[in-house]
């Protein structure tokens, strides 16, 4: 998404932890725009950074971690230099966070209608209890939870899962965000309740021009629903453009090595290739590709520092032979 | 909680209280020194009259036959005469248990309210000095041995500053009609408010020598718990629906904080039972604790039998207490 100002535009985020074997940065110099209505994927494997990413967004990096370097413009405002108090003020109500399992994320001691109430209380979007009582019963119908007065004072393990996950995303909605971060929103529902929760999202993000961000290791879940992917490995975005493109022609070697490592329907005798190899111990990289010890494209060049860039309009990549890789 | 499960866990007491009871009658008897001696010393005795009082008190019978004596009466709500004071056993303790329930729930209150604030504060500040220093004070604080700290505090507060008063349940001069005998309470069914201040006064220092090590105990396991629960993803979704820290603090961790420091404290409220009886020696106070003390020295059977069981009674109900309260807290332990 080019021309028109993008919802949001980070720029350069680096967030970094202290460990004991020196500093992590977990995401290194990443870069992403999104705008209203869009969905982007953001795929890549545990500890590539995905979701340290957009809990810098949020502002929810715990310390000691935190964020060293980089802009996050939200409607053109850089959150990075929000006192505490207007980043809280966001939260909930301009952005919001969908978490992998709602078992674990809605608190098990509050009921499900408490746990709306107080977010739409938290940022005055009704005068009374009363009149936030309503707004919960009508998100949870919008969500598709049957008898919604019902359910609002019941617990979060009352609920079956599907409608649990689905009553989470109402909540993270209370108070009609603009961004959704959906972290593995699908990851721990079965195949007919993921397709009932991503239509879900879908549809609000149709309806109301949400932006969806959706972290997810399932390109599956991308194909389906993303018009756009970002891929990450090891702090870093290492391609990015429209779904089909990069699927159908992937322009970093490690795209195509996840791309490989998936079973295929149409072949299921083919063999699965694993990527060979680690991913690099994240304190201990230097400037060149982190990707060229487990590359079957690498050359010398390779351990000189590589930028993420454009090959035509719509791609990026971070990779010196992104021509070449198909 | 059905009733079936009530019933499940009455039965349990069965055993303990038969196991209780046995160990304590073995350690007692078994123990040197003989209660008619001790009772008869300094006086002028024929042998005959030693004879007498030992059949008297059914000291002359297999230790067997005591046991099952004793068993069989106590089914039946009948500890016996308490040999000191010639009334039965149980009206001696009755007598004393409002002055011990009354310190231990002070000294429990002391030990909530100086726990729950330093356990949130440490696990909030986790990993800094605060945290440390917090550690390091809990540490000594459950190292601190009662008898030595309430010598400590009296020689401070009472010696030194006269602030406080160095024993009793009540100054001289205050004259309340014993109603409960909690004076707290009595106190103010009088409406003698001066007495009221001076009863506070005398718990104090005892009240904290008592709480002071559960309190650290008890800030530990909410550090520890609080800290667990901070990790939590509903911790982190509760922040990223942009609620006041407060909230998210005291409301979504804490409460789910609490849970594992509900069965300590009642455990600990069994523990400080226990603690008084060095506790009210230390500060002369008229309870239950200072009673068995004293009878243990007196060779006083069927009052520290009597007194023991009370004891197992109650800590086997504090736990069953706890996993009421613990069921209460947790909606997701619906038994």
């Amino acid at each position: 998404m080019t021309g028109a100002e993008p919802l949001l535009a980070v720029r350069g985020l680096r967030t970094v932890f202290p460990t004991r074997r020196g500093l992590l940065a977990a995401c290194d110099g990443v870069d992403l725009r999104l705008a209203a209505g869009e969905a982007l994927g953001i795929v890549g494997e545990s500890g590539s950074g995905k979701s340290v990413t957009f809990l810098s967004v949020l502002g929810l990096i715990r310390p000691p971690g935190r964020i060293e370097a980089g802009e996050i413009l939200f409607e053109g405002r850089d959150l990075i230099r929000l006192p505490a108090a207007a980043r809280r003020a966001l939260r909930g109500r301009a952005m919001a966070l969908a978490m992998q399992d709602s078992l674990s994320a809605l608190n098990p001691a509050l009921t499900i209608g408490t746990q709306i109430v107080e977010t739409i209380l938290a940022h005055g979007l009704a005068r009374t209890r009363a009149a936030a009582r309503d707004r919960a019963v009508e998100l949870l119908r919008r969500v598709g939870i049957p008898a919604p007065e019902r359910r609002l004072d019941d617990y979060p393990h009352q609920f079956s899962g599907g409608m649990r996950q689905r009553a989470m995303i109402a909540i993270a909605l209370a108070a009609e965000p603009k961004l959704l971060v959906a972290d593995e929103p699908t990851t721990a529902l079965d195949v007919t309740i993921r397709a009932q929760v991503l239509d879900l999202i879908d549809r609000l993000r149709r309806e109301s021009g949400l932006a969806v961000a959706m972290i997810t290791h399932d390109l599956g879940v991308v194909a389906e629903r993303c018009a756009r992917v970002m891929v990450m490995y090891a702090g870093q975005v290492v391609e990015e453009g429209p779904t089909a493109e990069v699927i159908a022609r992937p322009r970093h070697p490690y795209t195509r090595g996840l791309l490989a490592s998936l079973p295929s329907l149409d072949d299921p005798d083919r063999p699965i290739d694993a990527i060979p190899g680690q991913v690099p111990d994240l304190t201990r990289v230097d400037a060149g590709c982190r990707f060229r010890n487990r590359c079957p494209f690498a050359v010398e060049l390779c351990s000189r520092p590589v930028d993420l860039r454009p090959l035509g309009p719509t791609r990026r990549s971070r990779c010196i032979r992104a021509e070449e890789v198909a | 909680m059905t009733a079936t499960r009530l019933v499940e866990r009455l039965l349990q007491l069965l055993p303990v209280l038969f196991g209780v009871s046995l160990i304590v009658f073995l350690m007692i008897t078994l123990t040197p020194g003989d209660p008619v001696e001790i009772m008869l010393a300094d006086q002028r005795v024929t042998p005959e009259q030693v004879a007498a009082l030992r059949r008297d008190l059914g000291l002359d019978r297999p230790l067997v036959e005591r046991f099952l004596v004793f068993l069989g009466n106590a089914v039946q709500g009948d500890f016996g005469i308490s040999f000191f004071h010639r009334r039965p056993v149980w009206d001696v303790i009755v007598e004393r248990l409002p002055a011990t329930i009354e310190l231990t729930l002070f000294a429990l209150l002391v030990a909530i309210v100086v726990a729950i604030p330093l356990g949130v504060i440490a696990a909030v500040k986790r990993d800094t000095w605060l945290d440390r220093a917090l550690s390091a004070a809990s540490l000594f604080g459950v190292s601190l041995p009662g008898f030595w700290f309430g010598i400590l505090l009296i020689l401070l507060f009472a010696v030194e500053l006269r602030l406080l008063p160095v024993s009793g349940r009540i100054g001289f001069g205050f004259d309340v009609p014993r109603v409960t005998g909690f004076l707290l309470i009595d106190t103010l069914v009088a409406g003698d408010l001066a007495a009221l201040r001076n009863v506070l006064a005398h718990l104090t220092l005892p009240a904290v020598t008592l709480g002071l090590p559960t309190a650290a105990l008890l800030a530990r396991v909410v550090r520890s718990s609080m800290a667990e629960v901070l990790a939590a993803d509903y911790v982190l979704f509760a922040e990223a629906k942009g609620l006041p820290r407060r909230r998210v603090l005291l409301l979504h961790a804490l409460k789910n904080a609490l849970i594992p420091a509900v069965t300590v404290t009642a455990i600990e409220t069994g523990q400080l039972l226990g603690g008084n009886m060095i506790v009210e020696t230390v500060f002369g106070w008229p309870g239950l604790g200072r009673l068995v003390v004293e009878s243990i020295f007196a060779r006083n059977y069927p009052l520290v039998q009597a007194a023991v069981l009370l004891y197992a009674v109650t800590y086997v109900t504090l736990n069953f207490a706890a996993d009421l309260l613990y069921t209460a807290l947790n909606p997701k332990v619906r038994l």
